[in-house]
């Protein structure tokens, strides 16, 4: 079956459809990541967005769902040159196209991704609609498109109610705007013991739960919508609790003291993106996917810890006199390089007093 | 980090002469990082034995020395030059061989130079087996079972220890030399003992044998801060056991989920940053395909063949950026060249796949065992670029040129299921085609998986072309269905015979249904930067990207496609002068070509690169899109002049020599009217298409007759016939490959041969100089020993042959280059062949004599005379040196082929000796060859019954000398009453001991053997010949290279040889 894209300059990409029957609206977003796409689909950030992925051919290893890096399947759209059925892999459970059938996502594939991709370079992340009905109205949908917002994208994402992964070692509060699972695998596989709070959860809660650290998780949506968790960070800061933010984490820990963000043009989504640690001097290759991005720090409060050697866009804090780091991009990986996963160590090492601001 | 200032004087040392395993991705590295050097302000000092290479060029280093590649060359080098430093990392294992000897003897130190990049302790810890060992335990990787062994009694008590089968690694060997898989006992006594014979340091590596794991390459580079990067992944579809030069290879990894990718990817980057590589690094994995296990199979410290592959898979110039790290840049202080704006500290993103085939040399050794395995065979690859797995493998197999364009071979068509099975269990170079013939049988996916162990993944891809090779046959020709054979990669004239229509039809039904390729381009980033460089390929069913506006005219540089036996680096050489010449003119150039490996094909080098099969179909796609102004064919070998009637179909203007002047030249009857009016002789020949035919015509002429068939180069199928049997067997030979064109037989005329280059302008000629071949007539150009300037020819002949070419380049109106080779024989000149475009020597020829040949041939070809270009005409005034080309083997990789030399090619490479003698440079080549000059011995003489008389001469020269002779019966009788102490030994049937026994025993330090006619292999002759590549004893198969070396041993007792910087000559 044929399934349309459009795009809000009225463009309008034919192909196959695959995934679930339905139409979808969304902004459109790439990702560079050559591997990975059973986790780039499963990622909350995505909330609300549809995503084309550069590399031509997806579905080649088919989907394990113990790769899933959350309960279900957020990207709204998958868009990719090739679907393959030809699932190829010793863990292969279903094919891509069942996932996307199973959590109702539509997908279409035959799109020449690499124009589609050129095009949100150039004019940065659009809105797009997905249809199989070939009498769409290109107009009204496009009148629609040009209005089209992620609203509300961390309330939809988080978790409803705490729960806890129990570990022998220190005690974290992960708040969860969005978190992806391996953030607490990461931390749980360190022995952590950890606790996943609902993004909203008082601070005052969280600090009664005597935590040796709190992890603040990534993902979706515009971080200065995010008024109430701002609030409930700026009481965290007060306290004298190791904290470490990770991508949207990172934006609202800067927010919540006095930073401000904004919405880069195409955003950053892939495997690839070089990140210097100042303090180190050395250059890591990190896995990355945000629209937003810390714009003006605070110098009072922070300073840049990590660059992007791309274009120099803030990719870390350390916090002044405080037991705080953040990072922009994904130390947890999943799709990507592993190469920061050292930060968890830091982490640790900074709820046991090793390291000290 | 910036620059390290104190570096001012960088030693770059080549990787020698072209041979399998050590190809032209050494020239491309080596060249790539010269010149980064050097736009870093340093001084380069070039050694390299190869003159075909572009690095030997005095424009890519300041100091070039072609010199034998020894410890003891470089070490005068060194002192001559006082470097400061070496980059050893860039020759190949060749190069990185000779700068650790240098270091680990302290003579690196004693003069103050620096290693460069990766330090020798790390070499060290990758190349030695068993520190590599240990340092792969000590950060928990886990290698194969396996154990360094230094005799044959410790190699079989290991193996039975582990369990056959095993895989024997000799220690410090290129493309695994020497190596292969022992399924029992009897297999590891052939295979261990060769293989410590090979080995630098006398040992092997016995490892447990895990043929079937997926193979996984990573290339990664680390810079002096510590910051990793993988710059590609890279999958063989050959499963391990298959060596990774021999295995069809795809790039990014295909089969991999994002767990497994990051655990190789961290695995890789935990290696380099143990062995604290700076620059680039090659780490091959084996990955069990049904759980997460995986073991390091190897780590290359240094550029390679994958790195060459990788650069060019992803755009990212893994050679220079390793070169600016060892002058002390860090990854994020070096530009991405392709991005402008980003730097080289990122991983590519490649939005598109990759696929490399390699280019096997069974076609032109039709005998040799074609079965695949640790030691590589290949002796040159392909690489195409598509946006899905079909369509790249389709171009790839297009790009090989073997005449096939389709995965359904015919000879695969008649063969039953369980033919099909049998086939399949074969392990060698038509797999591919096998594979795909059982799939269309209706063999299953997991069937052919359960034989082969290659992936269902890329199964299940080929099983696809092959049903839309059915849906083409069985349904109607839609727009949809013929997009979708664009997609992957059909062939318009295969579609054409699939559906009942023409080629032609087949383009019309394209254009009017709009099916066009489009353009896309390399650029590191999957189009999230905007990219400057122009490096594509095609696609269909996308939107192009391809710019054809230009302000200036432009020019189609067509390359010369995969290295292979008879066209080499050095038709690569020629293409890359030739678009330096055009951009110096003001033209924009174009290169088109699909040889990864190549200097042709590093994005910067032309204005644009089209990474494309050269066929008439792709070639007629980018002029469609680029209406060029002209191409220039002369410089890409065959492959470039096969295209020449397609682009006049096209209308495309053929730079230079008229293509009907061009058909003059190659077509025989045309031929011989040119050789009319020139009144010049040639031996009686004829055009022949069956082998009656051929018998009648060689009875008419008389034996012993030339057979061979027109439009070839090297050789191809060339044989000399001495009566009818041997006619029809070579008929049968040649008539294996589709012949378009008709057969060729001459009669054999004995005589010198002599081959000129000239550069023509239309009226005049420049000839650079003259060369001598050492071999007499018979032996083929490329196997010769060629000597500058002729040592031998009467200054009579000499102006005979200036004549003969003038006349010859007037007659056939020849603009740009041209070849003639020549016999001079008792009764006067004759011409052999005349080749109306670059010949193979002339880069070696444009080094000695310093003249600018390309560049001059393409100043002639858009209109400049000769007598304006500063060069004179006529004969260029001979150099104050003698240069002696001396051709180099790769034998000992492929077995069955038999090592004798006759008119059929079989050198993969060269090398150069030049000295101010023509005894010292020949002394000099043999040495750059490799092979092992014995000082003094025994030597083994078995001639056929015709050299008995001559090879008396030469066997009484040799004991004079010093040599002990052994002889067999037959000659052994004959030297006996000339004059030669001649010892007999028994031949094969005589039995044990005999003359095997004896080149075994290492009884014998030289082999003269003369080879009698046909390729059975069970003749003695052959047998011997083997004996003493695979035992290493020189063998000499021309009684003149024997007496060439007899002056070469001599040589030896002269004194120091001298070194010889190129550039000032």
């Amino acid at each position: 079956m044929k399934a349309y894209l459009i795009l809000a300059d009225g463009s309008v990409y034919t192909g196959e459809a695959f995934g679930a029957e339905r139409d979808a609206m969304m902004e459109v977003v790439f990702n560079t990541s050559m591997t990975g796409y059973t986790e780039v689909l499963t990622d909350p950030s995505y909330y609300g967005q549809g995503v084309v992925m550069t590399y031509p051919i997806e579905g080649n290893y088919g989907v394990n769902y113990a790769d899933m890096e959350s309960r279900r399947v957020w990207v709204k759209c998958f868009i990719v040159r090739e679907y393959t059925a030809l699932a190829s892999n010793f863990r292969n459970e279903i094919t891509l196209d069942q996932l996307l059938k199973e959590y109702g996502i539509p997908g279409i594939s035959g799109v020449d991704a690499r124009a589609l991709t050129k095009k949100i370079r150039v004019n940065g992340t659009m809105g797009g609609y997905l249809t199989t009905n070939p009498n769409f109205n290109k107009d009204a949908i496009v009148a629609q498109l040009k209005d089209y917002k992620i609203t509300d994208a961390v309330k939809s994402v988080t978790c409803s109610s705490a729960r806890n992964y129990h570990g022998s070692g220190r005690r974290v509060a992960l708040l969860d705007v969005g978190a992806k699972d391996n953030i607490v695998e990461s931390l749980h596989k360190r022995g952590l013991d950890v606790t996943v709070y609902p993004a909203e959860t008082p601070a005052e809660e969280i600090i009664a739960s005597r935590p040796d650290g709190i992890m603040l998780s990534n993902g979706p949506g515009d971080p200065t919508e995010c008024v109430e968790v701002i609030n409930n960070l700026k009481k965290l800061y007060e306290t004298d609790i190791p904290i470490f933010g990770i991508c949207l984490g990172h934006q609202l820990m800067a927010l919540a003291t006095g930073a401000t963000t904004e919405k880069l043009k195409y955003g950053h989504r892939g495997a690839n993106h070089p990140v210097k640690d100042l303090a180190l001097g050395r250059v890591y290759i990190t896995s990355q996917n945000h629209g937003y991005v810390v714009s003006k720090i605070n110098p009072e409060a922070a300073e840049i810890s990590h660059v992007n050697v791309n274009d120099g866009t803030v990719e870390g804090l350390r916090y002044k006199n405080k037991n705080i780091f953040t990072v922009q991009f994904h130390p947890e990986a999943c799709p990507g390089p592993q190469d920061t996963e050292y930060l968890f160590d830091e982490f640790i090492d900074m709820m046991e007093g090793k390291r000290d601001a | 980090m910036p620059k390290n200032s104190s570096i001012k004087k960088v030693l770059v040392i080549g990787s020698g002469p072209i041979i399998i395993g050590q190809a032209a991705e050494f020239d491309y590295a080596g060249t790539q990082a010269c010149r980064a050097l050097r736009d870093e302000g340093m001084e380069v000092v070039l050694i390299n034995s190869n003159p075909a290479t572009i690095m030997t060029d005095k424009d890519i280093a300041d100091e070039v020395y072609v010199e034998p590649l020894t410890t003891d060359t470089v070490k005068k080098v060194i002192m001559k030059e006082k470097p400061d430093s070496i980059l050893p990392t860039l020759g190949g294992q060749t190069g990185l061989n000779l700068a650790m000897e240098l270091a680990e003897e302290g003579f690196l130190a004693e003069h103050g130079v620096k290693l460069l990049g990766t330090s020798s302790e790390t070499i060290k810890m990758a190349e030695d087996r068993q520190s590599f060992k240990d340092a792969m335990l000590d950060i928990d990787q886990p290698c194969i079972e396996s154990k360094v062994v230094e005799t044959y009694a410790d190699a079989l008590a290991f193996a039975k220890e582990i369990g056959f089968p095993v895989i024997v690694r000799p220690a410090y060997t290129l493309g695994g030399t020497g190596g292969g898989i022992a399924e029992n006992e009897e297999e590891l006594a052939q295979i261990a003992p060769h293989g410590l014979r090979l080995s630098r340091v006398g040992q092997v590596l016995i490892e447990k044998c895990i043929a079937g794991w997926k193979e996984i390459e990573f290339e990664v580079i680390r810079d002096g801060a510590g910051s990793c990067i993988t710059v590609c992944s890279m999958e063989n579809l050959d499963p391990v056991g298959v060596h990774t030069g021999d295995s069809i290879v795809v790039a990014p990894a295909q089969t991999l989920a994002d767990k497994e990718y990051q655990m190789l990817r961290t695995a890789a980057i935990r290696i380099i940053d143990k062995l604290r590589v700076e620059g680039g690094c090659n780490v091959q994995f084996a990955l069990e395909p049904n759980s997460f296990r995986y073991a390091v199979i190897e780590v290359n410290p240094r550029v390679s063949r994958s790195s060459a592959l990788a650069s060019k898979a992803t755009g990212y110039p893994i050679a220079k950026v390793a070169a600016k790290i060892a002058l002390g840049y860090n990854l994020d202080e070096i530009k991405n060249a392709v991005t402008g704006k980003t730097f080289a500290c990122f991983e590519p993103a490649l939005d598109y796949i990759v696929a490399k085939i390699p280019k096997w040399p069974f076609d032109k050794f039709v005998t040799a065992e074609r079965k695949l395995g640790t030691q590589m065979k290949a002796t040159g690859e392909v690489m195409s670029i598509n946006t899905c797995f079909e369509g790249a493998l389709m171009k790839a197999v297009r790009s090989l040129e073997l005449n096939i364009y389709s995965l359904d071979l015919p000879q695969y068509r008649a063969l039953s299921e369980d033919e099909l099975r049998a086939e399949l269990r074969k392990v060698d170079d038509m797999r591919l085609f096998v594979v795909a013939q059982a799939l269309k049988k209706g063999l299953t996916v997991d069937e052919v998986h359960n034989i082969t162990t290659i992936d269902k993944w890329f199964l299940g891809k080929i099983d696809n072309i092959m049903r839309l090779e059915k849906d083409l046959t069985e349904k109607p020709l839609t727009p949809e269905l013929l997009e979708k054979a664009k997609i992957y990669g059909f062939y318009d004239k295969i579609i054409g015979e699939l559906v009942g229509k023409t080629d032609r039809e087949i383009k019309s039904l394209r254009l009017k249904w709009n099916i066009i390729p489009a353009y896309k381009m390399v650029d590191t980033c999957a189009a999230e930067f905007d990219a400057e460089t122009p490096y594509y390929y095609s696609c269909y069913g996308s939107e192009t990207e391809a710019d054809p506006q230009s302000e200036r005219k432009k020019i189609l540089v067509l390359g010369s496609g995969p290295i292979r036996i008879g066209q080499g680096i050095e038709f690569d050489y020629c293409s890359v002068h030739a678009v330096w010449a055009l951009s110096r003119l003001g033209y924009e150039t174009i290169i088109v070509n699909n040889n990864p490996e190549t200097v042709s094909t590093d994005f910067d080098v032309s204005d644009k690169l089209y990474f494309e099969p050269l066929t008439p179909e792709d070639v007629e796609n980018i002029v469609d899109v680029e209406k060029p102004y002209g191409a220039i064919v002369q410089f890409g070998g065959q492959t470039a002049i096969k295209l020449t009637k397609a682009l006049n179909d096209m209308g495309v203007r053929i730079l230079g020599t008229d293509a009907r002047d061009v058909d003059r030249a190659e077509d025989r009857e045309l031929f011989d009217e040119v050789l009319e009016v020139c009144g010049i002789r040639r031996p009686r020949g004829k055009t022949i298409f069956t082998c009656d035919e051929a018998i009648a015509a060689a009875n008419e002429i008389g034996y012993p007759v030339l057979v061979r068939p027109s439009y070839v180069l090297g050789g191809q199928g060339m044989e000399i016939a001495y009566n009818d049997k041997d006619v029809a067997v070579y008929m049968e030979i040649i008539n294996r490959s589709v012949q378009e064109h008709p057969i060729l037989v001459d009669k054999y005329v004995h005589g010198k041969e002599v081959e000129v280059d000239a550069v023509c302008d239309g009226t005049d000629i420049l000839i650079p100089g003259i060369m001598e071949h050492l071999e007499r007539a018979g032996v083929h150009s490329g196997d010769s020993i060629s000597v500058y300037p002729p040592q031998t020819i009467s200054e009579k002949d000499k102006q005979t042959i200036i004549a003969f070419t003038r006349s010859l380049a007037t007659e056939l109106h020849v603009v740009g280059l041209i070849n003639i080779q020549f016999i001079v024989a008792e009764d006067g000149v004759y011409v052999i062949e005349v080749n109306p475009r670059s010949s193979r020597t002339v880069p070696y020829i444009s080094k000695v004599t310093n003249v600018p040949i390309v560049a001059l041939a393409i100043r002639c070809m858009l209109g400049e005379r000769l007598s304006e270009l500063g060069y004179g005409t006529g004969l260029y005034p001979e150099a104050d040196y003698v240069a002696v080309k001396m051709p180099v083997f790769s034998f000992e990789k492929l077995h069955d082929v038999d090592t004798s030399l006759g008119p059929e090619m079989k050198s993969t490479g060269e090398v150069l000796g030049v000295a101010p003698t023509f005894h010292e440079a020949l002394y000099k080549s043999f040495i750059a060859s490799g092979l092992k000059i014995p000082a003094l011995g025994n030597m083994l003489i078995t001639v056929r019954d015709t050299d008995k008389d001559e090879v008396c001469q030469i066997a009484k020269d040799f004991e004079d000398y010093g040599f002990g002779i052994y002889a067999t019966g037959g000659t052994c009788a004959y030297l006996q009453e000339h004059g030669v102490r001649a010892r007999r030994v028994n031949k094969i049937a005589e039995g044990s001991p005999d003359i095997l026994d004896l080149i075994s025993g290492g009884g014998v330090d030289l082999v003269v053997n003369t080879p009698t006619r046909g390729r059975q292999h069970n003749r003695d002759g052959f047998k011997i010949r083997r004996t003493s590549v695979e035992r290493s004893v020189p063998c000499m198969t021309s009684l003149d290279t024997a007496k060439a070396l007899l002056a070469a041993i001599k040589q030896k007792d002269e004194g120091e040889l001298g070194i010889v910087d190129i550039s000032t000559i």
